[in-house]
């Protein structure tokens, strides 16, 4: 019995004894890297993950050739990504299994260096040029006047200082309403609860000034403030489509067809729903905007058509330092 | 033959004590040091996919007529731009593939880099001596931003339109020279001529991806240079000495997996998964316009934004000063990012911790810090959330007025009080591991005693 113990410790010592490095043969070298871990069964799972790797690039090229296959971008990206999430985990497998895992230690770099940075400091004084102030004074207003000078071509980019043109409307009293396809507007086209863009006849219809909102109001809904009381028409207003926030569009007209809910009409900007009321001038109800909705105006002719009576009350679009909020000069 | 390699490399360039040095650089391991790689493989697949789709992209607003395969379009007048982008996904073999692989790597690469922010600063991985390397971090966080905004912009399509829209709104709004710098950029007043197409193209196929490959070089060359830093896992890690796995032959097949694996998930999005259908919003005009409109995910929080700033423009009498959309679009973003380039500076300030740091903090031993940046977070994902707040009235019908009323008061009240909350957990969290401690040792020490008697 005491002699199968000491063998059962002595065997345990052997075992958990470091073992003593292995004299080199001829021929051999001492290790860097320690040797990796004889895994049969893992190498067998990343070949075979390779080739299912390989097999779905395979499988990718043989969809992009039958480009009748229904689903094709489904199926081409699912090959090329199942062949690189097969890669991946092959990669993965021998990671973590088929080499072996060092955990070793390196000393932080040690970063200053206070001798190296005290003759950087002499370098540069020592060289008298520090010492030139005129020579300084003069490299500073060359640099300066040449910084200057070769930065004076941005101005070409674009009309900078040229402000007026963001002024600029298309609007003149008389200018007909006309729609996308260049048809004018009559008076009795524009129905109540609905929505209508209109643009100014002969403009760039991309242009923010150009396009307007038209509503018709109900009778005796109308609430405009005494300077705009005559830019309605027969019960029709119109708006600039710009938002006066961000510059989208406004292409939301709230008519009030859930009573309790929403009280009055309100054109909403789909951006940040900006709310404007078209009943008292365009004044904002909610929401980020800053400034009213220009309005603008309106006259019918004798024919019916719907006409411009003017320019609008205020600039179109965002605004910017120093806009005025009024009625632009034309 | 490896043998040969080596010394012709370095027989011409001496570069073998170098590349030593490099096959055996040490990466201490840990999950969240990967949201970083994460984010350079998505970049790597942006490159690759991007230069795909310029063989393609058709740079012009000139005007055509649409006769394609796309019914619903048929005989629609659109920009050159947009009809080579619809061409793409529709008549380019793989090319719809492509396409939405590039914008769901552009989604994971920015997200990568906000969840890598996130570990680095709530780790206090950015302290000295690595400020430049979060500094330039940072500075590609915001080139991206604006790289990832060009790239939905240069297609042309509704909701391209609608956004640089927003864009001109804000550039508008910049104080004092809002309206000089907008018509600089679109060349006039919007939506500019067809040279302001040039160049958001150029901005976004060359110069801004060559910025984020210099600063990204710059960034990992810092890293390098000073070594990972560590989390304190065991005995082994101290200030002085790093622990890790080497380049080879240990991290190099788990970064290169990592690389297959990013690169796996972003063409299994791109093929399964539908993103930014631009046939159906259609091609851009200034009065057009389309209800429940979302951004990216990374331009939520400037929607959110814009959206809350009740509606007032800063003016004199009829002199506008400051227009509304400069807040939102502009002021908040800039406050954000200002304090993330400043916190270094401001946490020595406050901590007078001014000595070097290599093993980070768990969020909980800086419970300054990690309160701070919760109440940073809070705000920020509140003002994202509320970006979304047109959908949850369309969804779930919560009314939307009251929705913003209740963000505009969480977005002052809900940082400080998270930061506060955020701040006694921590304390918790440590009292709880000194008891915890305690206990340790006092049984040990119980053990010990038992064992004497």
């Amino acid at each position: 019995m005491g002699r199968a113990k000491d063998a059962l410790i002595s065997g345990i010592v052997l075992l958990l004894r470091r073992r003593k490095p292995r004299p080199l043969g001829p021929g051999e070298r001492e290790r860097v890297v320690p040797p990796a871990p004889d895994n049969p069964g893992w190498e067998l799972t990343a070949v075979l993950l390779l080739l299912a790797g390989a097999a779905c690039a395979i499988a990718f090229v043989v969809v992009y050739v039958l480009d009748r296959l229904p689903a094709h971008t489904q199926l081409l990206g699912l090959s090329l990504g199942l062949s690189l999430l097969f890669i991946a985990a092959a990669l993965i497998v021998t990671a973590h299994r088929l080499i072996v895992t060092e955990e070793l230690e390196d000393d932080y770099p040690v970063l200053e260096h206070p001798e190296e940075q005290e003759l950087i400091v002499q370098v540069v004084e020592d060289s008298g040029l520090t010492r030139r102030r005129l020579l300084k004074l003069a490299l500073l207003t060359a640099g300066g006047a040449l910084t200057a000078a070769v930065l004076t071509p941005i101005a070409s980019l674009g009309p900078a200082v040229d402000l007026v043109r963001f002024y600029a409307t298309p609007w003149r009293r008389g200018t007909r309403l006309v729609d996308e396809h260049g048809k004018p507007y009559k008076a009795s086209d524009i129905e109540e609860d609905n929505f209508y863009t209109a643009f100014a006849e002969g403009s760039d219809k991309e242009a923010l000034p150009s396009s307007l909102v038209l509503v018709r109001l109900p009778k005796g809904s109308l609430k405009l403030p005494r300077e705009l009381a005559h830019y309605a028409a027969e019960g029709i207003v119109a708006y600039s489509k710009i938002c006066t926030h961000a510059g989208c569009a406004i292409s939301l007209y709230r008519a009030p067809l859930f009573q309790p809910d929403e009280p009055t009409p309100a054109l909403v900007c789909p951006c940040h729903y900006s709310t404007f009321n078209p009943a008292d001038g365009g004044t904002v109800t909610f929401g980020p905007a800053g400034r009213k909705l220009p309005m603008l105006p309106l006259l019918v002719a004798p024919n019916g058509e719907l006409r411009a009576g003017g320019n609008f009350d205020q600039p179109v679009g965002p605004s910017w330092w120093g806009v005025r909020e009024r009625k632009p000069r034309t | 033959m490896i043998r040969g390699i080596v010394r012709f490399v370095d027989r011409r360039s001496g570069s073998a004590p170098f590349l030593r040095k490099t096959l055996r650089y040490l990466f201490p391991d840990h999950w969240s040091f990967l949201l970083g790689e994460v984010a350079l493989y998505s970049f790597i697949v942006l490159v690759a996919t991007g230069v795909y789709l310029t063989l393609f992209y058709e740079n012009s607003t000139a005007k055509v007529v649409y006769h394609g395969p796309y019914a619903p379009l048929q005989g629609e007048e659109m920009t050159q731009a947009y009809r080579s982008v619809l061409d793409i996904s529709t008549t380019v073999k793989a090319g719809l593939l492509i396409r939405q692989t590039h914008h769901w790597a552009a989604d994971i690469f920015i997200a990568a880099i906000v969840l890598h922010l996130l570990r680095i600063f709530f780790t206090g991985a950015y302290r000295k001596p690595r400020e430049l390397t979060y500094w330039i971090g940072l500075t590609i966080l915001m080139v991206s931003l604006l790289e990832g905004f060009l790239g939905y912009s240069i297609v042309d399509d509704l909701l391209s339109g609608m956004g640089l829209a927003i864009a001109y709104g804000v550039a508008m709004s910049l104080p004092f020279v809002g309206a000089n710098v907008s018509a600089l950029i679109w060349d006039g007043p919007f939506p500019g001529k067809h040279d302001f197409y040039s160049r958001m193209y150029i901005a976004h196929v060359f110069l801004l991806p060559a910025l984020i490959a210099v600063l990204l070089t710059v960034h990992l060359a810092l890293v390098a240079m000073k070594h990972h830093t560590q989390f304190r896992s065991g005995p082994r890690q101290s200030e002085r000495k790093v622990v890790g796995v080497p380049t080879f032959p240990g991290q190099t097949p788990r970064s290169l997996g990592l690389l297959f694996a990013v690169a796996g998930v972003l063409f299994l999005l791109g093929g399964l998964v539908q993103i930014n259908p631009i046939w159906l919003w259609g091609p851009y005009h200034t009065y057009l316009s389309t209800n429940g409109a979302q951004p990216d995910w990374y331009l939520g929080w400037l929607i959110g934004g814009l959206r809350l700033v009740p509606g007032f423009d800063l003016v004199i009498g009829d002199y506008t000063l400051v227009p509304n959309p400069f807040w939102g679009g502009a002021a908040f973003p800039l406050v954000v990012f200002l304090f993330l380039y400043l916190w270094p500076w401001i946490e020595r300030k406050l901590t007078g911790d001014y000595g070097y740091h290599n093993l980070l903090d768990r969020p909980r031993e800086s419970p300054l810090r990690t309160a701070v940046g919760w109440a940073l977070l809070t705000w920020v994902f509140l003002v994202f959330v509320a970006g979304s707040s047109d959908r949850a009235y369309v969804l779930f019908n919560v009314p939307y007025i009251p929705q913003i009323w209740a963000y505009r008061v969480l977005a002052f009240v809900a940082p400080p009080v998270s930061g506060l909350i955020a701040f006694w957990v921590c304390r918790e969290l440590q009292a709880g591991e000194r008891v915890e401690r305690r206990r340790k040792r006092a049984e040990e020490e119980a053990e010990a005693a038992e064992a004497a008697v």
